[in-house]
């Protein structure tokens, strides 16, 4: 699986409320949330947007809230992955469990700047800038994780988990 | 034989040390959080970065994240919950109900509760519904020893009670529900070591936004935030679970205090049926757990501590900083939304008036904060002083409703966060605060102590 686009960068600790603000928490539905991605610190971000593109942000992405809305908004306004140093540990949890690619690497994060386009090999971790050349690659995750990202997420992975009914 | 058969059925991996010899594992102190998920998981002995799937006490859901989780549940293919009496179903953010949408997910979470017979679920107006993380402590629903999840960051705050407890999100919450376990990374650990006592007015919000501000937003990433100390037989069981409810804003996975006398008279107050069980555990951090690092606190150094737009980390300490005027205060939330709270806000505030101009909001915990605040009569204190009591919910701490900021407006808020937008506007800023000083600050109509109030008049 590979992913290529241009990037929207943004600094450190990207919290859920600017991901996805309370505000609009009173719908579930994806592509509802998907309209106010990332609304109160990029208000032009659901406009510039397309298909593939990937944020990289600053260390602690995604702090805050539990809310899975989070993940699921940028999922659902067409990101194919995120880059950042470092996740807070909810966010990290939700993108694993409804598959939004997620990537540590703190080199990335640096060396990519914002509307370079990139190209990332999931398989191998590779991330590449087109822009400017510069070849990183992500810390490789556990294989735990791994299993939950090879079941569809973790309602696959539980699948074989649940009792029996009565 | 093979290190995961010895040691049990979780999965031991430890990042980095994959040659760890089995005699060091087991050797190997342990902090009170890895004692509670080994407990949990069936196994003796946990390292930090252990990959571990352990049995859950409870699982929490709210209004905001219980719906897309009851769609994600019935995809588990689960024929109903695990256990209906380890569930809890809490509609408090938008509560009551603020428009449309927000009552057809309420509406969502009382038909699966009912068709799953949940047993705690917490509808508006039931004597035991509140603010989830101020009504589950209350409601005897959390007891020392036990491993708790909630769809909700502060979940976290049921550490106070010597638990373990981590926030999680709407997919985790379906797949416990169906399973009544999870997998955990086990985490290492920061040692808090507490000593002495605060000086007057300075409560355990003024400590956690002191530590916040010591460590950052991200100090504690994926870790334990464990308190011991001498210091902690001075800290209330309210004090406790503020602190515990901010854990997360470090990044932490938990905030955790030891179980003491105070732990123990708490329960068998408001959980007298699991005390006369003996149905709770009461751990204790090894003394040379591996800690990460140790911070030692006196409490007498903390000072009334204020957090600025727009990152909890960024504190000063109240009267070294210029005059900011202020639109509205919030006093309540799952941080500070606690009788002793609203008994301290009613203390600062009896025979004083809300400065002209300025919103004072207060929003009782729980029905029961509600309703004992009543009977002591600091209900009518807030109405004589020109505040607002609001029925119980998260409401304006989040954004959702009861008190929203216009652009350009200030709010010192004793609820837990300040980003961009949290409050309303995303012009508009949030300073974080201990009740005393949110309370001083509505009458002074800037950001204050309550020891100006006196010099003022």
């Amino acid at each position: 699986m590979n992913a290529s686009g241009k990037v929207f960068k943004y600094g450190a600790n990207v919290d859920t409320d600017v991901i996805i603000p309370a505000r609009y928490l009173n719908t579930a539905d994806p592509s509802e949330l998907a309209k106010h991605c990332m609304e109160d610190i990029d208000a032009t971000f659901v406009d510039r947007v397309s298909v593939g593109d990937i944020i990289v942000g600053g260390p602690n992405f995604g702090c805050g809230s539990s809310r899975e809305h989070a993940p699921v908004a940028i999922k659902h306004s067409g990101i194919s992955c995120v880059i950042a140093p470092s996740f807070a540990r909810i966010f990290y949890r939700n993108a694993i469990n409804m598959g939004l690619a997620i990537l540590e690497c703190a080199e990335a994060a640096e060396g990519i700047e914002d509307k370079d386009r990139v190209e990332v090999d999931f398989s191998t971790g590779v991330i590449h800038d087109l822009t400017n050349g510069k070849q990183f690659t992500a810390k490789p995750f556990p294989d735990f994780i791994r299993k939950i990202i090879e079941a569809d997420g973790l309602v696959g992975y539980i699948s074989g988990k649940i009792p029996e009914c009565k | 034989m093979s290190l995961k058969t010895r040691v049990g059925r979780g999965i031991l991996f430890v990042p980095g040390n994959p040659g760890t010899a089995y005699e060091e594992v087991m050797t190997m102190k342990m902090t009170m959080t890895q004692k509670i998920l080994a407990s949990h998981a069936g196994l003796d002995h946990v390292v930090p970065g252990q990959l571990i799937e352990a049995k859950l006490d409870l699982i929490l859901g709210n209004d905001v994240t219980t719906p897309p989780a009851i769609d994600i549940f019935q995809k588990t293919c689960a024929c109903g919950v695990f256990d209906r009496s380890k569930v809890a179903l809490v509609p408090d953010h938008f509560t009551p109900n603020k428009d449309i949408k927000s009552a057809e997910h309420c509406k969502k979470i009382r038909e699966f509760a009912r068709d799953q017979k949940i047993e705690n679920y917490f509808e508006v107006g039931d004597p035991k519904m509140g603010v989830e993380h101020v009504i589950l402590p209350e409601n005897g629903l959390v007891a020392p020893g036990d491993a708790i999840i909630g769809a909700d960051s502060h979940t976290c705050t049921y550490g106070a009670l010597g638990a373990f407890a981590t926030g999680v999100g709407s997919t985790d919450l379906a797949c416990a529900m169906a399973t009544g376990q999870t997998w955990f990374r086990v985490p290492e650990a920061i040692s808090f070591r507490l000593t002495g006592s605060f000086l007057p007015g300075v409560t355990g919000k003024d400590l956690i936004l002191h530590i916040i501000g010591m460590i950052g937003v991200d100090g504690a990433l994926y870790q334990s935030m464990e308190f011991s100390g001498p210091g902690v037989a001075n800290l209330s069981m309210a004090d406790r679970l503020t602190v515990c409810n901010m854990a997360i804003e470090a990044g932490g996975k938990n905030g955790i205090f030891p179980v003491d006398e105070q732990t123990i008279e708490y329960i068998k107050t408001f959980a007298p049926e699991r005390y006369a069980r003996g149905d709770y555990r009461i751990f204790e951090a090894d003394e040379d757990a591996g800690y990460e690092k140790t911070i030692d606190i006196d409490l007498a150094t903390v000072p009334l501590t204020v957090s600025f737009p727009h990152l909890p980390e960024n504190t000063r300490v109240v009267g070294t900083f210029g005059e900011v005027k202020i639109d509205q205060v919030v006093i309540g939330s799952c941080t500070n939304g606690r009788l002793e709270d609203l008994r301290l806000a009613a203390e600062i505030l009896s025979g004083q008036k809300v400065r002209k101009g300025v919103r004072c909001i207060i929003l009782p915990g729980s029905q029961r904060v509600w309703k004992e605040s009543l009977r002591e009569g600091l209900l009518e204190i807030f109405a004589d002083a020109g505040c607002i009591v609001s029925a119980p919910t998260c409401g304006p701490c989040l954004g959702g409703h009861m008190g929203i900021l216009a652009e350009g407006e200030r709010c010192v808020s004793t609820t837990n966060r300040n980003f961009v937008g949290r409050m309303g506007h995303p012009k508009s800023e949030v300073y974080l605060s201990g009740v005393p000083v949110a309370a001083a600050s509505a009458v002074l109509g800037r950001i204050g102590a309550p020891s100006e109030l006196s010099a003022e008049q």
